[in-house]
């Protein structure tokens, strides 16, 4: 017994999934106060709408759902701050960007509103992609070639990616109201659509850093670059490889997030969203220092960032008070993972154990 | 010696950026002003680059070339009998700014007697208040503005005083100073009321007797979110509504979605009218009910009630998804155009002028009420209509 609550606690996955319990039980005691069924928040249903057929409805399946984008971002995040030490703050910005792209070639230029598709829509898709690569390629160059550090050279863009994706749309939102659009952020037979393209990308790049060195590889070049290439390794080209499939996940977040609403909204889209990305990371018990990452980690870490946001408007907090639960729920999160934090705790219990063994 | 070279490189190119920016938006013979003194300054500063010692005094020289481009422009906005205008525009955030803009640029006109200087200030406080200064540099006879903040505009404001330059703000409001001739915008507080004063006529046409009200509001703050709220919630604590929860979804598009996603399992089944603060917001309510299966419009479980009256939100409304829309009118230059005229002519405008609105809604839905005994006409919501809307 003893030993299996150790080797749980070992578990590298141990605090992330311990964090994202702790805010599902918020809902549970919520619910159980209020009267109401105490796993209410947990309960999924079948229900018929008359826009989507049969779909899945509950809370969890918004969590996943809405919590989509930040997964993608955490992916490509999570690469980045293995590879280089640094964050890569453009991605919202480039989310942005990439869907003011998209939409201005699915509407045609200078276009505001429309429910026709100026060209397929495997083209507008394509060049979000693209645009999402070229903005990889663009930090990565600057971080990998030039040396620059990770958060001057992404800032870059973080400023000025919004604005040019406000310039392709003309200065304003551009509505692409089209369902064949609209799946990617509707429903795909009763599962959410964004549900199934995360599911697809996490699945694709654990498969390539499992089958292939890559992984080892991005790690080794975070804990020492310089080593790295001295061991045969093209450091340089790794590094440039992480921003750039950053970028093109920031493409695909950007993606899910405009059909979600069939339209370009540059202004809103991804709005502050690398810092939940980077959040995401953090929470996953990842080092921001570079080096060994655990990519599970960081994509529970989206979830329960996502779930906080769905817990505070299951309790109706007032909107005016819901950043300073949000913060002190990082917070407490935080504390629990840091290192310093966990040694105390290690010594507590060994202490414990000590005194147990003299009484003995 | 070579950062010195840089630096008056680096300030031609400045005054070079500059004076794009006047070309683009001042009146012809201005920019051709402009353009012939730019060629001057170019000359100016290939000049400096051939004498790298004499770099330090060339940069005041530039510097005094760009002042007389400014002369310039002035002079020839002047002389063509012209009343010139500076309008300090907020940025180009939304659809609705998109059309308060082309409002001020269309009523402005070289046609109608005008010369419209226009600067786009990208939600930049600080580049709003330098617009406001190039302007009484320029020597315009009217400054327009649309505050992006509320303050620190005393200083700002006592500089144009002091220029002799009357200030007409539109839309937000100033409120750390009252040096300004007339304000021009929405009354924000009014359309809450009528959202409120039609939903009571609303429901007892339709007979029903209990209002239990989600509200979407705006962004936290902002004038237009207090506005609404205040005038829709007066309403509802003197009939006895119940208000059962109030979230924001920053007048977006996304946040309307998930607020309302989270508010169809909160209160499943408890509520009967949902209140948009923006039409963006009520697009994503509509997907989010669709999703839960909430059937809303005209003649359905949900009342939705909208703000703005976008095309796009007309469109719903003709669709009989929405059933009414509340404007916020955003075409403030003709309104502003009155005021110009009351100053020519010697008056004394209104220190407050409220722009008219209309509430729009489908034939069936169009009541009569009343805001604070001031009976109210509706719009019906025709396919002409959505054509002249912005």
């Amino acid at each position: 017994m003893k030993k299996t609550w150790t080797k749980i606690k070992q578990w590298p996955l141990f605090l992330p999934v311990l964090s994202l319990i702790i805010v599902m039980a918020v809902n549970i005691i919520h619910d159980a106060a209020t009267g109401a069924n105490p796993l209410s928040f947990f309960l999924i249903s079948l229900r018929d709408t008359t826009t989507s057929g049969t779909i899945l409805y509950g809370r969890i399946i918004d969590i996943i759902n809405r919590g989509s984008e930040v997964a993608i971002l955490a992916i490509g995040m999570t690469l980045v701050v293995s590879a280089s030490a640094g964050t890569d703050i453009s991605v919202g910005s480039v989310m942005s960007l990439c869907a003011s792209f998209m939409c201005m070639m699915l509407a045609g230029y200078g276009v505001s509103s429309t429910t026709t598709l100026a060209v397929p829509l495997v083209v507008g898709l394509l060049c979000a992609v693209v645009m999402g690569l070229v903005c990889g390629a663009f930090n990565g160059t600057l971080v990998a070639h030039l040396h620059i550090q990770p958060m001057v050279a992404t800032l870059i863009l973080y400023s000025a990616a919004r604005a040019i994706g406000l310039l392709l749309c003309n200065d304003l939102i551009v509505y692409v109201r089209n369902p064949s659009f609209a799946f990617i952020g509707a429903f795909a037979g009763p599962i959410p659509t964004p549900i199934i393209i995360t599911a697809i990308c996490i699945i694709v790049v654990s498969l390539v850093l499992k089958k292939t060195a890559l992984g080892m590889y991005i790690q080794s070049v975070g804990i020492n670059a310089r080593a790295s290439r001295i061991a045969g390794l093209n450091s340089k080209l790794l590094i440039f490889l992480a921003y750039l499939l950053c970028g093109l996940f920031s493409a695909i977040a950007g993606i899910v997030a405009s059909s979600r609403i069939t339209s370009a909204d540059s202004n809103n889209i991804g709005l502050y969203l690398e810092m939940d990305a980077i959040l995401s990371v953090a929470l996953g018990g990842n080092s921001l220092g570079g080096g060994k990452f655990n990519l599970a980690g960081s994509i529970i870490g989206a979830y329960t960032i996502q779930a906080i946001t769905t817990t505070l408007y299951a309790l109706g907090v007032s909107s005016i008070q819901a950043p300073v639960f949000k913060a002190i729920i990082v917070i407490i999160i935080v504390v629990i993972e840091a290192p310093p934090f966990k040694a105390f705790v290690g010594r507590l219990s060994a202490s414990r154990a000590a005194a147990k063994g003299v009484r003995a | 010696m070579k950062k010195k070279l840089l630096g008056t490189l680096l300030s031609a190119a400045m005054v070079m950026s500059l004076l794009a920016g006047c070309g683009s938006t001042a009146q012809q013979p201005a920019a051709d002003a402009a353009a012939d003194t730019a060629a001057a300054v170019e000359e100016t500063a290939d000049a400096a680059a051939d004498t790298a010692d004499a770099a330090a005094d060339t940069a005041a020289d530039v510097e005094e070339a760009a002042e007389k481009v400014e002369e310039a422009a002035a002079d020839a906005g002047a002389a063509g009998g012209n009343i010139s205008i500076g309008f300090a525009q907020v940025g180009h955030e939304s659809d609705w700014r998109t059309a308060s803009t082309k409002s001020c640029q269309d009523v402005f006109s070289e046609a109608n007697g005008y010369d419209l200087s226009f600067v786009d200030c990208d939600n930049d406080e600080a580049a709003q208040k330098e617009a406001v200064r190039s302007f009484i540099e320029q020597g315009v006879d009217y400054i327009i503005i649309d505050p992006i903040i509320a303050t620190g505009w005393d200083t700002v404001l006592t500089e144009c005083e002091d220029a002799g330059i009357p200030v007409i703000v539109i839309d937000r409001t100033i409120d750390d100073s009252d040096k300004y001739v007339s304000w021009v915008g929405s009354n924000f507080l009014t359309e809450g009321k009528a959202a409120g004063e039609w939903l009571k006529a609303y429901a007892e046409k339709q007979g029903i007797k209990e209002i239990n009200a989600l509200v979407i509001s705006g962004s936290t703050g902002a004038s237009a979110q207090i506005g609404r709220s205040d005038g829709f919630n007066e309403i509802a604590k003197r009939e006895g509504w119940t208000i059962l929860d109030e979230q924001t979804g920053d007048f977006t598009e996304a946040g309307g979605q998930e607020v309302m996603e989270s508010y169809c399992k909160s209160y499943e089944g408890k509520f009967n009218v949902v209140v948009c603060q923006n039409d963006n917001e009520a697009f994503g309510a509509m997907t989010a009910m669709d999703n839960a299966g909430v059937a809303y419009g005209p003649g359905k479980d949900v009342i939705l009630i909208s703000f703005d009256a976008c095309t796009a939100g007309l469109e719903d409304v003709k669709a009989g998804k929405i059933s009414a829309d509340f404007e916020c009118n955003p075409l403030a230059a003709p309104f502003v155009e009155q005021v110009i005229q009351q100053l020519q002519g010697g008056e004394t405008p209104d220190k407050e002028v409220f722009m008219e609105e209309h509430w729009y809604a489908l034939p069936d839905q169009i009541v009569e009420f009343s805001i604070d005994g001031e009976p109210q006409k509706m719009t019906e919501v025709t396919d002409e209509v959505i054509a002249a809307q912005y």
